[in-house]
């Protein structure tokens, strides 16, 4: 592209930094990039991509790509899918070329639409062809708003799967639990567009902080490049005296994490922690353990940085991925989620591509539901969870001891 | 109304059993046990109220046993708490010392508790009980009383123990619900060890383990001071769950197979042995492995005791219970349990008996009764306190320190 802007000064660190750009897809992605803290992304390139021109108005981004067709009559996508994806191949070059240089590719989109759903897979073919990876944030439509909207998001999250490095994805249904009644629709959207945000600054902050314990760029691709992962991803923050021991608990008992259980399904976990000056080694190794403790034989990276204007904040990311050919057990999603400690006080923010893969796609062991283990008495009470184990479950079973 | 404010009452709400406590503290402050009313629990699970109509029917039957022997009327409790939602932790309080001549005035000391108190606790938990351990003078260790002492700088340690308020609340608005006063809250488990402990134990190290209906509550001291508690939402409960699945009875069943042909480990007479099932005529239904019974009980027990080991080593108080372990709760009744502790702990068990408090031997030997007879001791010694406010005001929970 030849609107390409000026490198941002980052010449001198050209060779460690790796160059991001940042994509807004759709109506709903550039509401996204409107939203990035243009301070803290100042060293991105934020670009933005619609169908409809009318939604670049007030957009920050610096480059602008509409795709247009005279078919359409400047009414956009008219929410089809298909439209948008033919008209991101037929401008296939202009995509790829809005790619060039980039180390890593950010998609923001919101799927379930015509421009988001459509676009967002061919451009994130278009940016690996030109050589970046590809991480793509992306939201599913609320339930409400129709199975037709719900089974293009579906389709194309698998077709983005497929097409990127890792895909973060937030089902907006889930940001049910973390509104209240009087939340108004606008700011609905500008929670879920923000939680994703959110996802994004935990992932530039592994990239761009000077770390003490680096996370370096080829870690993060290791971790993401062609496993065409599921990822389960959290960034959780906690402050005071005992914000490692929060943390810890926060990431173990995320329901969106699974309690913890994501950890132990995958065959990768990232971990980067960022705090103010007064980072403690024994504050690092407490993490660390826990996480040890709950991933089993997956392949542990772990980042440390600091930064002095967290202050006395402790933030850590975790990007959990799990290799595709990795046996898949199914849980019963039976989350009934209590009210978490401290939803309401410390910012959680976490996102998880849902478990869903086409039918017959891969043959799933499930559990047959005669060797559900019944927790007679405590069938209905809260259960007794220690270190991920419910103790409610008699012991005899859970230690496999035979008895006859 | 006469003197009755001499009589103290515990009330501990519990998963098997409601039990009442009464007591009466003579002139010279010794405390004397009067009376004792206990019904069957059947609206508690995991020692948390779920069905509270049911806990009150409980409760007033409980009570008309205490008022009936003690022949007296109880108006105020000190009500026992517990739930897998409480947790203990130790903090740490700074406070510069400010005044001109460096002296730590008592307003100091007030302060450095405050601090120490001031955790980022989650927005729905509140702290139940906030004991001081140890005072620091300009990091000299091991100060019981600062005041009057020079320092720059007064740092306290404090084990807090906090819980979820609402659960917390449900218990004192059903007691409330009762026409009855709460006179405090109080964690069983810190109940249990002042029933159970003596001054010596408390200095040397100990650990105490509650084996209760649907918790486990253990708490250490050492020093004099409470080092760490915690709460396990697992108990006696559990293991009659464990026999219902494992040998396919009925859960009333297998909660008389549990008392009657229970053990912590495996039996001599057991092995080879089987138990048979009758129905009320006497006629045989089914065998049931003597054996199976006593390994399903054994493998729980041995877990919840491992649970316990497990955090201790985290925390790192292995060595400092050179006391040892004592056992109380119903729990502490299976046989060979405190033959399974020693293997697990590697030090000494005792089952624990309520020390120090005279009157009826009956409910004194029953372990079941130590947290509320601990109760009763708790009430005893805070009211002794509130006594001699008036020559130390503001001394905050000084008797758990000795």
């Amino acid at each position: 592209m030849e609107q390409q802007p000026e490198m941002p000064a980052l010449a001198a660190e050209t060779s460690a930094a790796p160059v991001v750009k940042i994509m807004g897809v759709g109506t709903a992605g550039i509401g996204m990039l409107g939203a990035l803290n243009a301070t803290e992304f100042a060293a991105a390139q934020l670009a933005a991509i619609n169908t409809d021109a009318g939604a670049f108005a007030g957009c920050p981004a610096p480059v602008q790509i509409h795709l247009e067709n005279k078919l359409l009559r400047g009414l956009g996508s008219g929410g089809d899918p298909e439209r948008g994806r033919a008209l991101a191949e037929e401008q296939f070059s202009t995509l790829k070329s809005a790619c060039d240089g980039a180390n890593v590719v950010f998609i923001l989109a919101g799927l379930g639409g015509g421009a988001g759903s459509g676009i967002s897979p061919v451009l994130a073919r278009a940016a690996r062809e030109a050589g970046a990876l590809v991480l793509a944030f992306v939201t599913l439509p609320f339930e409400c708003e129709g199975n037709r909207r719900e089974a293009q998001a579906q389709q194309s999250l698998e077709a983005l799967k497929a097409s990127a490095d890792g895909v973060v994805c937030l089902p907006s249904q889930r940001i049910f639990k973390l509104i209240d009644e009087n939340t108004s629709l606008l700011e609905t959207f500008r929670v879920t567009g923000g939680f994703l945000i959110e996802g994004v600054r935990g992932v530039w902050h592994l990239l761009m902080r000077p770390g003490l314990i680096q996370v370096h760029f080829g870690d993060l691709c290791a971790l993401l490049r062609d496993r065409h992962a599921e990822n389960a991803f959290a960034f959780v923050e906690a402050t005071g005296a005992g914000r490692a021991r929060e943390v810890v608990e926060e990431i173990l008992s995320h329901p969106l994490l699974d309690d913890g259980r994501a950890l132990a399904e995958s065959s990768a976990v990232l971990v980067s922690l960022t705090a103010g000056q007064d980072l403690t080694m024994a504050e690092i190794n407490r993490v660390m353990d826990e996480v040890k403790r709950q991933c089993g034989h997956a392949q542990i990276i772990m980042g440390a940085a600091v930064d002095p204007t967290l202050e006395e904040k402790l933030c850590v990311t975790v990007i959990a991925a799990r290799q595709e050919s990795a046996p898949v057990s199914r849980w019963p999603q039976t989350e009934t989620r209590t009210a978490g400690p401290g939803m309401g006080t410390r910012e959680v923010v976490v996102a998880r591509t849902p478990r869903m893969k086409k039918p017959g796609n891969r043959p799933i062991q499930t559990q047959l539901p005669l060797s559900i283990v019944s927790k007679g008495r405590f069938d209905k009470s809260e259960p007794t969870k220690h270190n991920g184990e419910d103790l409610d479950v008699p012991t005899f079973i859970r230690r496999g001891v035979p008895l006859n | 109304m006469f003197d009755d404010s001499n009589i103290i009452a515990g009330l501990e709400i519990g998963t098997s059993k409601i039990c009442v406590v009464v007591g009466e503290q003579g002139p010279d402050g010794a405390l004397n046990i009067i009376g004792l009313g206990q019904a069957r629990s059947r609206g508690v699970r995991k020692s948390e109220i779920s069905d509270p109509a049911q806990v009150e029917e409980d409760l007033r039957a409980a009570m008309f046993e205490a008022e009936q022997m003690a022949d007296v009327e109880i108006r105020s409790v000190y009500l026992g708490v517990s739930g897998g939602h409480i947790r203990g932790f130790n903090n740490r309080g700074v406070h510069p010392v400010v005044s001109a001549d460096r002296e730590i005035s008592p307003d100091d000391v007030e302060d450095v508790v405050k601090n120490a108190k001031a955790i980022n606790l989650p927005a729905e938990n509140t702290v139940i009980h906030a004991v001081r351990q140890h005072f620091y003078v300009d990091g000299q260790d091991g100060v019981t009383n600062p005041v009057g002492m020079l320092g720059a700088r007064l740092e306290v340690d404090m084990h807090v123990i906090h819980g979820n308020a609402n659960r917390l609340q449900n218990a004192i608005r059903l007691v409330r619900a009762t026409s009855l006063e709460v006179d405090d809250v109080v964690f069983t488990g810190i109940a249990s060890s002042l029933a159970l402990l003596t001054n010596e134990q408390k200095e040397l190290g100990a650990l105490v383990i509650d084996l209760g209906g649907g918790t486990t509550e253990y708490v250490v001291y050492s020093n004099g001071v409470i080092r760490h508690s915690g709460v396990l939402a697992v108990g006696g409960d559990h293991v009659s769950n464990d026999l219902a699945y494992g040998l396919k009875v009925p859960l009333s069943r297998a909660e008389k197979m549990k008392i009657e042909y229970g053990s912590a480990g495996i039996t001599e007479a057991a092995k080879g042995e089987t138990i048979s099932l009758t129905n009320e005529l006497g006629l045989e239904l089914r065998r049931i492995n003597h054996e199976h019974l006593q390994q399903i009980m054994a493998l729980r027990l041995e877990e919840i005791f491992e649970l316990i080991a497990q955090d201790l080593e985290r925390v790192g108080l292995v060595d400092y219970l050179r006391a040892g372990v004592l056992l109380c709760g119903g729990g502490s009744r299976v046989p060979g349990i405190v033959k399974l502790a020693e293997n697990v702990f590697q030090m000494n068990v005792a089952a624990g008996h309520a020390c120090a408090i005279s009157g009826l031997t009956a409910a004194l030997d029953q372990p079941e009764f130590a947290a509320a007879i601990g109760l009763v001791k708790f009430g005893s010694l805070k009211s002794r306190r509130r006594e001699g406010r008036s020559f130390l005001k503001g001394v905050f929970d000084r008797f758990l320190q000795r």
